[in-house]
């Protein structure tokens, strides 16, 4: 690899990782809290498969730096500002509704990035694209099919899915951005133009959106600066639940 | 709104899951073995919840069964069902002796 391309690709490999370890802990929250035994063990079984792409992705990160930070580094001891991950997966998990229509427009975005990276010129990373592209195929299918049933359920399950869909889409559009560290990645054929898939991901979003009887809502504010580490007032306060063990006992194994 | 049958056929089931046999095979060729049971709405939501309690661990194929949909023998056909095998030994194939030079048994 081109060695000036080391800071573009650990940037890049920071906002995969930190997207999927921050879906995770929100995705972990439900753990004991599902409706249902079995959509409580469904909802664990995807946050433990976001964490898993969040450890490689980061180890690796960890590794292109070559400062000697390995993932739990990344992940413990890293201040809001210098986390990377999209709004989307940051916002608090809400009801059942909201963390599914989340889910579903993460994971309708994910298979084809997914897929495009399994493509890429760096091979350990189109490695871990096709692991974790195995994965996501099922994480859409369960998420979509939540989102038609809650939708084109009862009268109250229909307005809160909706209401969830109509106060997510903002946070969408982050993810089908590029900037000049993605532009440095997709000339080296090492990482996909994400703004590409934002066509495909409308349609099958607005598929699913329809067959669930809601409604696809306007384009109008657009939050951004995630990538930037820019972040809602929500990323802090989880962050502080989630490295607080690791940083009141640094070291700790058991 | 407009709302779909099978949304409808959900609700009239009220808000209890229905409840569904999970059948599992770990290999090919091998049969599918029952694993448990799943609560879900619809066979394909009960296929996704088979998946998550008992297909995460392995297995190349999954059935799902309505519950209901089973008829099973109760503990008072027991006799009639099955005593009738027990006295009658020639119905076992340890009954037979295989002859000396026979292979591939």
């Amino acid at each position: 690899m081109d060695e000036s391309l080391r800071p573009a690709l650990v940037e890049f490999l920071l906002r995969h990782g930190d997207d999927r370890l921050v879906l995770g802990h929100r995705l972990a929250e439900w753990c004991g809290h599902g409706p249902a035994l079995e959509e409580d063990i469904a909802l664990a079984n995807i946050a433990l498969d976001v964490t898993g792409q969040a450890n490689l992705l980061l180890a690796l990160a960890g590794r292109t730096e070559g400062m000697g930070r390995d993932q739990d580094a990344l992940a413990y001891f890293r201040d809001e500002r210098d986390f990377r991950n999209a709004q989307l997966v940051e916002l608090p998990k809400g009801d059942f509704g909201f963390t599914i229509v989340r889910q579903f427009l993460f994971d309708a975005y994910d298979v084809p990035f997914l897929e495009a990276l399994q493509g890429s010129a760096h091979e350990e990373l189109a490695g871990i694209a096709a692991k974790a592209y195995k994965e996501a195929r099922y994480h859409l299918r369960h998420s979509a099919e939540w989102v038609v049933m809650l939708g084109d359920g009862t009268a109250e399950s229909h307005e809160r899915t909706q209401r969830a869909l109509d106060e997510l889409w903002r946070f969408t559009h982050e993810l089908f951005e590029v900037d000049a560290v993605d532009r440095a990645l997709i000339a080296a054929g090492i990482a996909p133009d994400v703004s590409a898939l934002a066509p495909a991901w409308r349609a099958r979003v607005a598929q699913v959106v329809e067959r669930a009887t809601l409604t696809l809502p306007g384009d109008g504010f657009r939050a951004r600066g995630g990538r930037r580490g820019l972040h809602t007032e929500h990323l802090g306060i989880m962050l502080a639940e989630m490295q607080i063990v690791a940083r009141s006992h640094p070291g700790a194994s058991w | 709104m407009s709302t779909s049958t099978a949304s409808a056929e959900r609700r009239e089931q009220g808000a209890d899951w229905p409840l569904w046999e999970v059948f599992v095979q770990e290999e090919q060729g091998a049969p599918h073995e029952h694993a448990g049971s799943v609560h879900a709405v619809d066979r394909e939501h009960a296929l996704q919840n088979a998946r998550d309690v008992y297909g995460r661990r392995g297995g190349i194929s999954l059935w799902v069964v309505p519950t209901a949909q089973i008829t099973a023998s109760t503990p008072e056909d027991m006799g009639p069902f099955f005593d009738p095998g027990n006295d009658k030994p020639y119905r076992h194939p340890q009954f037979y002796r295989v002859p000396r030079g026979v292979r591939g048994v």
